[in-house]
């Protein structure tokens, strides 16, 4: 007799390495970036199915297939997992200390640089009537 | 920053302007600017000296290993002075407009005379 096809470990899988991709969606928004809970709960729901796929292609094997795939699967999908932990939760936070950076008090360094239209703007320029917010960002290469 | 964008009018409402800096080239900024509609100036900083002037800066951490800017926000009164600083932790979490705007209120609520 020809075996079930497993669809907890397809949907599992592809759940799980959309959660990879999601983040390049979710970071665009301060309530799932400063966090990555919508990230994390794709792969807890890609786990679940996976495990739940593995647990009958292993419990019952003459019904339902995937006790190779599904463990191939659920290794890449935790190989996945990983990197997006590293990232996220290691490389991100690899941010150089700034202690010499002005502290409240103390008189912010001047500036002079060409703005998006060429424009030179001096901090001096920015500061009438009521200061400025100046916003260091890594930039868009 | 686009975060900043939206808010650009409270921010206009206190009299308080805004201000990006990072290394990216003029032309790269005037496109990018144009693409997300940022109207407050992007400044550039080319060769990094006033991103290491406010020791923000990120060694290696460019596309091919150069320096840039990491993520910081300042909020500097009238005077020059310093009011609030904002150093992350975490490359992907900026500080949002709202906490700007609540440190703007809190500095010029407490003695400033402006």
């Amino acid at each position: 007799m020809k075996r079930k096809w497993n669809w907890l470990i397809w949907v599992g899988f592809i759940v799980a390495v959309g959660g990879l991709f999601s983040y390049e969606f979710f970071i665009q928004f301060p309530i799932t970036r400063d966090f990555p809970w919508a990230t994390l709960l794709l792969f807890g729901i890609g786990a679940v199915l996976l495990l739940a796929g593995l647990f009958r292609a292993f419990g019952r094997p003459q019904i339902y297939r995937g006790k190779v795939f599904g463990s191939i699967f659920t290794a890449i999908a935790l190989l996945l997992f990983a990197f997006f932990s590293y990232v996220t939760f290691y490389i991100l936070k690899q941010v150089p200390l700034s202690a010499q950076a002005p502290r409240i008090g103390e008189r912010a360094p001047e500036f002079s640089l060409p703005d998006q239209n060429g424009k030179q703007v001096a901090l001096a320029d920015l500061l009438s009537p009521n200061g400025a917010v100046v916003i260091f960002y890594r930039g868009y290469w | 920053m686009r975060g900043f964008q939206k808010r650009l009018a409270d921010f206009d409402k206190r009299g308080v302007h805004l201000a990006a800096i990072s290394v990216d080239p003029s032309d790269v900024t005037a496109a990018h600017c144009r693409k997300m509609n940022y109207t407050f100036p992007f400044l550039s900083d080319a060769d990094a000296a006033v991103i290491k002037r406010y020791d923000v800066l990120h060694r290696g951490a460019g596309p091919r290993g150069n320096d840039i800017a990491r993520p910081a926000e300042f909020y500097i009164d009238s005077s020059g002075t310093v009011r609030w600083v904002n150093l992350t932790e975490n490359i992907a979490v900026r500080a949002r407009p709202e906490q700007a705007l609540a440190a703007i209120d809190e500095a010029r609520g407490s003695g400033d005379s402006h």
